[in-house]
């Protein structure tokens, strides 16, 4: 062939694209860099907040994670994901909050042994589709620490004071396992699952928690961002698909 | 080296299989996908080549199950680091649908796409001798709609999020055209060997 005559036009599925990203995310970071622990704060029994110094740190949408490694003497690596809890606010600082899994490698780790001064390695930020640059309606929905990229959204739009509507639906267990609990204002309104203050209902999130929050119909409708198990996730994403938001306007991060 | 003071780590197993950065899931299967999971009946599900071939066709839930069942045994890596082995597909080799379709000489690649609109992308080499199935069930059992039942794409040898769930279709192009996570920078072949996680490595 001398000549190719195909017209590059972008290949376009026929059917509903589900998830576009929201930012190019283009070349990923592909650099690890040095994060060294400044703090740890404790969220709840199972999850505390670690804030890390990254001077070279490119900067982030809310939304979006990165890739965590530690690395013992032998040179075995151990390396997972964890979503930025922390706004992008320029000052080379990121906080991760993580969850004590039980028999964890990594968050065992961190639960067990790091202490300020430690140094790991991270990669990021990461991923597109998840980010929310601030400027469409939000409609965040999450469970344990499935909240983590979901406050960086709200610390976000508070810190940027924006007046695109945003709303909160966190699910916890009870109020002393609900991370970022002092943090929380107007926007939010906390589920629990299985204890509650007096006077709060218990029990897990139903169509009555999402109505509502559909029934605002902000300008342009509300671009929603579920996160959290996957068993969480598949509940969550359905009581939207049923209260009638597009499945084109859900995005979903699976902790796995 | 960037030791990390305190680190020790999982008991080292000694495992040829697991290519570099992944650690064994186990039991676990996690789910990862970014869309919500469709109600998609298998009597719904129609699978799709087309592009550069010789004979567009599709293919409904009774004529797939009507061609040579071909299984795959062994091992599927994610790019999120989990890796599982000793894991059983069933299905139909993807041999036998282009064999069927004709792919042009001058088809390089594919783009994938779901029934959800899912896309991936793949250089057309990695789907065909033997290395790529659509796959309906898994250990001899329908395949989960959250694992991308009732048929997703199979090919192992690269991260899994190449092997879309919900399989509708396969394009064949003369170029390489990004899908949903090659898009959001995630690397165009995705070799767990090479460690091909992001676009740069
Ligand atoms: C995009 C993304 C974002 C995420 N963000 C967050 C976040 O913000 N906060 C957060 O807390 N988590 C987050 N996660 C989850 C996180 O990546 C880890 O999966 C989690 O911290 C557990 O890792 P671990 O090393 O502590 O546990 P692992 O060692 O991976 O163990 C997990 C479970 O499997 C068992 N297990 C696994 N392998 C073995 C083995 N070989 N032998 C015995 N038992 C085993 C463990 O006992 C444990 O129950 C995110 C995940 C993704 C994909």
């Amino acid at each position: 062939m001398t000549a190719t005559t195909t017209a590059r036009t972008a290949f376009v599925p026929p059917t509903r694209f589900a998830v576009p990203g929201r930012i190019d995310a283009g070349e990923a970071a592909v650099e690890w860099q040095t994060a060294t622990l400044t703090e740890i704060r404790r969220e709840t029994p199972r999850a505390a907040t670690f804030r890390f110094a990254v001077p070279a740190w490119a900067g982030h949408l809310p939304g979006q994670h990165l890739m965590l490694r530690l690395t013992a003497a032998d040179g075995y690596v151990a390396q997972r994901h964890y979503s930025i809890a922390s706004a992008p606010d320029g000052s080379g600082h990121i906080e991760l909050t993580l969850d004590h899994v039980e028999g964890g490698e990594v968050s065992g780790w961190f639960h067990t042994e790091a202490r300020p001064g430690d140094q790991v390695q991270v990669r990021g930020p990461l991923s597109g589709f998840f980010a929310w640059p601030g400027d469409r309606p939000a409609l965040l929905i999450g469970a344990g620490s499935g909240v983590v990229p979901l406050m960086s959204m709200v610390r976000h739009h508070r810190e940027r004071r924006l007046s695109v509507p945003l709303r909160l639906l966190v699910s916890a267990r009870g109020p002393r396992e609900l991370i970022y609990a002092d943090e929380y204002g107007t926007e939010t309104t906390p589920v629990f699952t299985r204890t509650a203050p007096a006077g709060v209902p218990v029990g897990r999130m139903t169509a009555a928690h999402v109505a509502p929050l559909l029934a605002e119909r902000p300008d342009g409708g509300w671009e929603a961002y579920v996160c959290g198990s996957n068993a969480f996730a598949e509940h969550a994403s359905r009581l939207l698909v049923a209260a009638g938001q597009p499945v084109d306007r859900i995005r979903i991060e699976r902790f796995g | 080296m960037n030791v990390t003071r305190g680190f020790t780590g999982r008991p080292r197993v000694h495992n040829p299989g697991l290519p570099p950065g992944q650690y064994d899931a186990g039991d676990d299967w996690p789910v990862l996908s970014a869309e919500v999971t469709p109600d998609l009946a298998a009597s719904d599900w129609t699978f799709r080549v087309d592009g550069l071939v010789e004979r567009p066709q599709t293919w409904d839930w009774a004529a797939a199950h009507a061609l040579p069942a071909s299984s795959y045994e062994g091992d599927i890596h994610c790019v999120t680091s989990w890796s599982k082995f000793g894991v059983r597909f069933g299905g139909v080799s993807l041999d036998t649908f282009l064999a069927a379709v004709g792919p042009h000489a001058s088809a390089t690649h594919a783009v994938a796409y779901a029934h959800t609109g899912y896309t991936a992308s793949l250089p057309l080499a990695d789907l065909t001798g033997g290395r790529a199935w659509i796959a309906f069930e898994y250990d001899g059992r329908p395949l989960a709609a959250e694992h991308g039942g009732p048929a997703r794409l199979l090919v192992p040898h690269l991260y899994f999020w190449k092997s879309a769930k919900w399989i509708a279709g396969l394009t064949l192009l003369d170029h390489d055209e990004p899908g949903f996570w090659e898009q959001n920078g995630y690397h165009a072949r995705g070799n767990p060997w090479d460690e091909q996680r992001y676009s740069g490595d």
